[in-house]
Parts: structure tokens; sequence; C-alpha cells
């Protein structure tokens, strides 16, 4: 122990003075990667870092965990402008992927033989603007939805609901019952866009080019009725009085304990949140269930799903070649499947061909299988199949959901946050 | 600025006053010029260049004014610019006022007066996000120390950050705290400077303790009242960090400052933008606290 | 009578004053060593397990030791730019007040506008890989120098004007050169204000975040405050960590202030003496 700290300190020691003297010239054989923050995220890249390194001896690869949240986009996009990006960078398909101008900064990934076993769902989602395709899948697919709390509604004797009013009247009972019906935490801001944006399988639904018009300026939030109801959603559940004292300053971490302990009955989330569940609360694991939110009608119900995040390579690094070789050994069955399932926990389906999911996965990624199975039952969030994401939807979702602004005139602002992101993505129409 | 090197004034006549740039000379400018003018101007300048065009950060396209215009736009602007002002005004106020009363207390003899003046200016070395952190926990509207100590002698505390009528004031708060332990060592090396003699020359005339403070104190720490001011006023307009750190400008737009609306335009990606908002903010600052600075220090020189 | 009315106003000054300041501290350091569940509750109970070391071996090894690196990095940044800056900002700021030219205006804006307007991050970044001095410690301890100047500079101008013009002109009649005059006899007079400048700006350089975000990425390249920064997400669940971790980056500021508090008041009673 001791002789391992004086070894570290050592290395940081040198590694200063590298700095200081500006004599240190890249090692060919040194690798740099630059990962997601998120606790499993990291703990699965210095898995695959090192399984890498292990693999190809002489190779280091060293990992570098960025900021989170908003800071991280732009952290990313101002390194790839002045490239000097790591050799090999994690960050988010479809929407934001557009965002760094892939064309420019990330290096041509098509032809490589291992893109044969990616699904073409995720290939659409980091594929550029001339038509070639630029990532690997680095993590598992996600449903977004409502995370439940099954002892609740077993005690309640429940059903998960399948129409908005359904949700609406066991919120009911769970408030009479003196439990929490429905989390919000907008200490952490983006979770304020679930109603919004995990509606979209509904949106589709109802009108099935809403993204290509969408995008193409035709199609507008406060004027489309099935676009508008996530807004209204999120009003009703305020008004109706449902959500959780502290929702204003409550983060992630306190949302999954509520659901996970029972202190509260939905939560809506993205699934990946099931494997935080699982590390700090293991043994309520499987009392937390997912069902799709909720449209008008019990014939249309369906999840809307969320790609994982895409490995790249940086264009202007010094180690192109290793970096693409990372990138398959990271995109391989050995390491996407089984180290994964080995060391990250599962929160949804593989986007790598042959990957299957254990037999015994987490009961909230149980419930995202009969969509899955289903035809019709799933579409991607509308980040994965329009360029156009507007940055001020969490903070007008807040205002929203606290009662601060009318659902419609969210809307309204949205549409011309839109308009403004398409402007600066120089897309025609705008 | 730091090329001047001899600009002979007429000086030279009398054996006394040598030269004055020989003996202040103009040179002692050029090594902060040259890493101000490099890593400071340079990048300043070329921004401005940015802020007139629709700017990716990988390419650029000239549009002109139209930043300015979509900046003017901006739904919540005109409610940040106003916020920015009252930030600015109450932070700087309070710090002016409570630091020269906390710098009078300082000097006086009190008991613990080391320890207090150590604790004063404590909060100054915590770290922004350290201090959002922090404070963040102790204004939770439910657990936080701050409402369970209201809740135990019967008030219902407000939500510090989470009511949308309250949340800049409780950053602005917070501020103070982590500021005012500045302004009071300013203060206090202006008070400790005042000759005792003047203290005691009034107190033989019966002067009682408030009017030697309005009429010695207060005077003669001038100086250091324009330095707190102009230093707090510019910081308060310009303060970014500790409503990031606290609020993000929320709920939704409550707490949004101009600094916090120019980076949430970087952030999303509208780098051309923000580099107009960056602009206005300069103009901003430039209106109000230039001619605040050149008549606080003209009284100066007057006096 | 008013004499104890004044006693306790003073008093109750105090203990005002004492409870606003000291007890988020007291939170802070009562979070740091409480145990995982005890410090999810947030409050200011006393801890019922001491955790001081298992908490402080948990954060310094996180991440591979990144606290330490990190305070390495921190060091040098500091050290490195409250140097430079304390020097070539008490040369700008002597000139300044003491050889009112046409040009004193000029410098004056920069010395404004320094403290006005917001750097401009992408093109600071362009340039800096532009002269070689991208990612490296030396570009980012220039880049703090220049981002601290207006305001050291300001500092020492105001200083400059309360030591009498006598003490240097004195010294130039002596025959002495003006770089001599200056660090012999005036820079030792503004030793005061110097200090302020010391605690202010290495407190402010050590606690910077933003800046070594931009300019300082890379592994190996971390600043403590980008640790806590990143321990926040990773750590969301373990209060008691952050707040070790908070404690533990807050020291070293409070050594330096420490260090210098005497030194803070001794120079003020010799402006005192001397005024």
């Amino acid at each position: 122990m001791t002789m391992k700290m004086t070894t570290r300190l050592a290395r940081g020691a040198a590694l200063s003075t590298a700095a200081i003297l500006l004599a240190t010239s890249a090692n060919a054989q040194t690798l740099t990667f630059f990962t997601g923050n998120d606790q499993a995220v990291v703990a699965y890249s210095e898995a695959v870092a090192e399984a890498f390194e292990a693999a190809n001896p002489g190779v280091t690869v060293e990992v570098e965990v960025g900021p989170g949240g908003t800071e991280r986009d732009n952290m990313v996009k101002s390194r790839l402008a002045t490239g000097t990006m790591s050799d090999v960078f994690v960050y988010n398909a479809g929407s934001l992927f557009q965002a760094i101008n892939p064309m420019q900064t990330t290096v041509d990934l098509s032809n490589e033989p291992w893109q044969d076993s990616i699904l073409e769902s995720f290939k659409q989602t980091v594929t550029a603007q001339d038509g070639t395709v630029r990532g690997a899948p680095f993590g598992m697919a996600m449903g977004g939805g409502v995370l439940y709390n099954k002892p609740i509604y077993e005690e309640l004797g429940l059903e998960v609901p399948m129409t908005w009013d359904q949700f609406m009247s066991n919120n009911q009972a769970v408030a009479d019952a003196g439990y929490v019906p429905v989390i919000q935490t907008y200490g952490d801001t983006w979770t304020s866009q679930l109603f919004v944006l995990a509606d979209y399988f509904n949106v589709q639904a109802a009108e099935p080019d809403f993204a290509e018009r969408y995008t193409n300026n035709e199609a507008k939030y406060a004027t489309s009725e099935a676009a508008m109801a996530g807004f209204q959603y999120l009003e009703d559940v305020n008004e109706a009085g449902y959500l959780n004292e502290d929702y204003g300053a409550a983060t992630l971490a306190d949302g999954l304990r509520m659901v996970a302990t029972g202190e509260g009955a939905h939560y809506p989330m993205l699934t990946f949140a099931l494997g935080t569940i699982g590390q700090n609360y293991p043994d309520n694991l499987n009392d937390v269930g997912f069902f799709a939110i909720p449209g008008d009608s019990p014939d249309v119900n369906g999840a809307t799903i969320w790609m994982p995040t895409g490995l790249y390579v940086a264009s202007e690094g010094p180690n192109v070649e290793l970096a693409k070789q990372f990138v398959a050994f990271a995109a391989s069955p050995e390491i996407a499947c089984d180290l994964q399932m080995e060391v990250a926990p599962v929160t949804g389906p593989f986007l790598v061909a042959g990957c299957e999911l254990p037999e015994d996965v987490p009961a909230g990624v149980a419930d995202m299988q009969p969509y899955f199975e289903a035809d019709g039952r799933t579409a991607p969030a509308l980040e994965f199949l329009s360029p156009i994401k507007g940055p001020n939807l969490e903070n007008l979702t807040v205002e929203v959901g606290s009662g601060i602004r009318p659902a419609a005139e969210a809307a309204e602002l949205y549409d011309e946050d839109v308009r403004k992101q398409a402007q600066q993505l120089g897309l025609e129409g705008w | 600025m730091t090329t001047v090197a001899l600009d002979t004034p007429k000086a030279t006549s009398t054996p006394k006053a040598l030269r004055k740039d020989l003996r202040y000379p103009s040179w002692f400018y050029l090594p902060a010029g040259t890493i101000y003018f490099i890593l400071f101007l340079v990048p300043t300048v070329a921004s401005l260049y940015f802020s007139l065009t629709r700017w990716t950060l990988f390419n650029s396209t000239f549009i002109g004014l139209e930043n300015f215009q979509q900046f003017f736009r901006e739904p919540f602007l005109f409610q940040s610019l106003i916020n920015t002002v009252i930030f600015a005004v109450i932070t700087s106020g309070a710090k002016v006022v409570l630091g020269l009363l906390l710098a009078v207390l300082l000097t006086s003899n009190i008991a613990l007066r080391g320890f207090l003046r150590s604790v004063v200016f404590f909060p100054v070395l915590v770290s922004v996000i350290g201090v959002g952190i922090t404070f963040t926990v102790l204004m939770h509207p439910t657990q936080g120390l701050i409402n369970t100590s209201l809740e135990a002698i019967g008030i219902d505390g407000p939500g510090w950050l989470t009511d949308p009528r309250l949340a800049l004031f409780s950053v602005a708060l917070v501020d103070i705290w982590r500021g005012v332990g500045l302004a009071t060592v300013i203060y206090m090396a202006g008070i400790v400077s005042i000759p005792q003699d003047y203290y005691e020359a009034s107190r033989i005339d019966g002067a009682r303790p408030i009017q030697q403070f309005f009429l010695i104190t207060v005077p003669l720490v001038r100086p250091a009242m324009v330095t707190v001011i102009i230093l707090s006023f510019i910081g308060g307009l310009r303060l970014f960090d500790l409503v990031w750190a606290m609020t993000r400008g929320g709920p939704g737009f409550a707490s949004d400052v101009m600094a916090s609306v120019i980076y949430k335009q970087y952030q999303a990606g509208f780098y051309g933008l923000s580099t107009a908002g960056n602009v206005v903010l300069f103009m901003l600052i430039a209106c109000l606290a230039v001619p605040l600075a050149i008549f606080l220090n003209r009284r100066e020189v007057n006096q | 009578m008013n004499l104890i009315k004044r006693y306790w106003l003073t008093a109750l000054a105090s203990i005002v004053a004492l409870v606003v300041f000291v007890t988020p501290f007291i939170f802070i350091i009562l979070m740091a060593v409480k145990d995982r569940q005890q410090a999810a509750l947030r409050d200011m109970s006393w801890p019922i397990n001491f955790q001081l070391v298992e908490n402080f071996l948990a954060v310094v090894q996180a991440r591979d030791y990144m606290l330490i690196t990190a305070y390495i990095n921190s060091t040098i940044l500091t050290v490195g730019s409250v140097t430079i800056l304390v020097i070539v900002a008490s040369m700008v700021g002597f000139v300044l007040q003491r050889h009112p030219t046409k040009w004193t205006p000029v410098v004056e804006f920069f010395v404004m506008a320094g403290l006005m307007i917001p750097p401009a991050v992408v093109p600071t970044i362009w340039l800096l890989q532009g002269i070689g001095l991208f990612k490296t410690l030396h570009g980012m301890i220039l880049i703090e120098v220049a981002y601290n100047m207006s305001f050291a500079v300001i500092l020492y101008r105001q200083f400059v004007a309360t030591i009498p013009r006598e003490m240097d002109e004195a010294a130039i009649i002596d025959g002495a050169k003006p770089l001599d005059v200056f660090f012999r006899v005036v820079f030792p007079m503004m030793w005061p204000v110097t200090v302020t400048n010391i605690v202010v700006q290495s407190v402010g350089i050590f606690n910077d975040f933003v800046n070594p975000l931009y300019y300082l990425p890379g592994r190996g390249n971390e600043t403590v405050q980008l640790t806590l920064y990143s321990f926040q997400s990773q750590f969301n669940t373990q209060y008691n960590l952050l707040f070790m971790d908070i404690l533990l980056v807050t020291i070293p500021p409070l050594l330096v202030f420490l260090f210098f508090n005497r030194q803070i008041v001794a120079g003020l009673s010799a402006g005192a003496i001397k005024g």
C-alpha cells in the first residue's frame, strides 16, 4: 500500500515536471481516451482500457474523465475545434453528435469490419451528413419512461396504466395512501425534460412525419396537439399537487432513492438509472419497474428509446491507427457484451448483434423487453431523428413543472429556442 | 502604451527634479503590458470579429449585427439585465456598508479580535464550487440546516433557491457572505492608517464615538471605500460562477444574470451569439462603472 | 450605562459574526467525518462514527491518486503566477501612481478593461497553441497573470499613494538606478499590500476552475478544483466524501492565510505608524 502510494506520487510528480519542462513528446504507444464521468461509465472505461493494454503489450491507455452535463458539451466542442481532443472519445449520438461537426472532427469508420455487427438503428445516429458512419456504441440502449415502485403498486392493487387518465387516477390512489405520487428532481435540471422527451412515442404515433416536418421548420410544439401533450402533463401533475415537497431542490440521487425505497411511486427517468439504483440500493433493485409514458388510447402504447453514447476517433489525434484498433476492440462482442455485463449494470438491450441479455436482468429491464419484442411499440427519441434540440428545454420544463409558466407559453418559447438552434446548425428553410 | 519611453517634460531645468521618466521609467509597464497584450487583448480583439459571425468553432459565416439583434430578442434577456443590476447594487452596497462596520468592529478593542478577523476572512478562502455545494445543502427547502433551524423556532422557512422570487436574493446573500471579508480587509488597512491623534483630539473636544465614525473614519477611509465600491460593483455585474454553482440561473430563468445568459449561449454552441453577449455586457459595465469610477476618483482628487 | 450598552452591542455583533461565518465551516467539518448514511441526512448532528481516516483515504485514493497530482499542479500554478503577478503589477502600480503622463488614461483604460471584459476562450486556445503553451503549466501561469493583472495593479496603485514621495525621491538623488530604487526602497514599503495581493491572488488562482478547465486539459494536468468538479458527480450520493474533498481543498488557502495573517496585521500597524 505504502509502496504503491509512493510510486503513484512519483508518477504524479514526474507528470507535472514533464509538463513544466515541455519536454515530453507523445509516446507512440500511449493512447488517450476521453470518457464520460458517470460512475458506471468510468468503471467500464477503465476495464476496457485495462483489457486493451493486456491484449496489446507495450500500449498504455490513459483514461481521462471530463466534466459532466453541459460543461461536457462545451469542452468536447472546444477541444475538437482546436484539435486537442484525446485520440478516442466518448460522446452522445444523435443531435449532439451532429453539433460537433463530425465530418471534420472525427475519423470515418464506415468501412471497418466490425460495423457489420452493429445494429442499423444505432448506426443512423452516428452517421454524418455525408452518409459516413463515425462511431461505435459504447454502452447499452435505454428506455425513457416512468420508473415505478412495485411494492406500492402491489399494496394498493394498482395496474400499470395504459392511458394518461389511468396514470392520473393511479396518482390519486397513491396520494391517498400517503406516498408521493410523482417524483420530480429539479436540482438536476435535465431530469425535468422526461415528460416531454419520453412522450415522443406518442407524438410519432399521432403524427408519423413529425420529426421530418419539425426539422424542416413545418411542425411546431406549440401548434401540434400531440407534441404539446408532454408540456401539458408536466403542468397537470404540478397542478394536482402530486409532486414531492422538495421537487425544486431534490437531485437525481434523491429521486432514485425515493422510487427505490418506496417513498414515491413514479419517477419519469431513463433506464440507465437502474444501474445507479443497483449500486446504491442493491436490495431494492427489483422493486423498481418500468412503463412507457401512456398516451390517450390503450391501443397505442410504446416506449421512447435512447441510444447509448458513441465511441469516436478524433481526426487530428497522432495515433489514429491505434485508436481505430481500440474502437474495434471495444466494439467486439467479447468487450461490448461480456466484459460490459461483468463490469457495468445491465440497463437495456445491446446494439451489437449476437449480444444476449442475461437471464437475471433487473425487473426494470425485464419490463422493457415486451416493448422491444412487439412490433411498433418503440420509437427513438426525437434527438436521434432530428439534429435540432433546443438548449433551453430543461429550463422551460422546470418552469412548467414548478408552476411558474403555463405549458402553452413554454411550448411557444421552446419553438423559438429550436429556431435559434436550427439557424446555428445552418439548416435549410430556417 | 509601453513604447512611450521618452516624452521628456520640461522639468529638467531644476537639479532637484530629475527627469520624471528616469525616476519612474515607462518601461516598468513593459513586462506586465506584454503578457496582458498577448494573452488578453489579442484574443479579445479577435473575438470582436466573431461577434459578427455565426460561429460553430469549426467555421464562421459573417452575418453583421444579427447576433446583437438576436441577443436583444432573447426572451429572458430583459429580466436578466434587471437581475444583474439588482444583484450588483445589493451585493456591492452590502459589502461597502457591512465591510466598513466589520472593519470598525475588528479594529476596536474587542475580545477575540484576532480570531474574529480570521473568521470573517475564511469564506474568501473557499472555492466557489465548495461554497456552492455547501450552501445548496444548507438552503435545501426541507432538509437544509437553515430551514430546519427556522422550523425549530416555529418559522416555516421558504425555498431559498427554489422559489423564483427568492433565488436571486439567496445567491446575493451568499455572495455577500463570501465577499465581505475582502472588503473588510481593505477597509481595515485604511482605518489603521488614520492617525490616532485625530481621534484623541476629537475626544478632548467631546465628540461621541458615533460622531467620530462619521466625521473622522468615514471621510478618511474614502480611498479604501472607492476601491471596495468599484471592485465589488464590477464584480457584481460580472458575477457568474456563484450563480452557476448554486442555481444555474434557475429555477427556470429566475436568477439568470447577464453573465449566465451569455454562458448558456456559449454552452449551447451559439459561439457568435455569446461573444456578442460579451460585448453587450462589457458595454453595460462600461456605461455603469466608468462614470462611477470617474465620479469617485474626481471627488478623491478634490479633497 | 452607555458603556454597558456599547459593550453589549459589540458582544452581540461579535456573536452574530461568529455564528454567520463559522457555522458553515463547522458543518463542512462535521459532514466530512461522518459515515455515509449519516451524511446523507445533511444535518448538523454530531458524527456517530468518526470516519476521518477512512474518508480521507477514500478521497485521496480516488481516481488513481488524482488529488495528489492535483495538489502538485495547483501549487506550481499558484506560486508561479502569484510571484510573477506581484513583481510586474507592483511595477505598473508604482509608475502609474507616481508619474502621470498623457498615456496614463490609456493605461488606466486597459486596467479597467481587464477588470470588465470577460476573456475570449477559443481565440485564446488558438493563440496558446500557436506559441506552444497550450496544455502546459507555463501557459496556464501566464494566463492567470494576464487575467488577474488589473486587480493587482489597482490594489498597488491605491497603496503607493500612501507612501510619501520623499522616500523614493531621496533615494534617486542618492544616485540609485530606478530598478534599484524600486526593489530596494519602494517594494519593501509596499509589503502590506503585497501580502494582501499574495493572499487574495493565490486564493483566487488556487480556487479557479473555469480557466484550467479550458487551457489545461488532459490527464496529469488536473488542478484541485477540477477534482472537486469531477468528484461532485462521482460522489453524488456520498456527501461525506464530497465534503471531505471540500475540506482538503480548502486547507491550503487556509494555511496561506494563517501564515500571512500576522504579517497582514503587522503590516497594517506599520502603515499606521508611518501615516
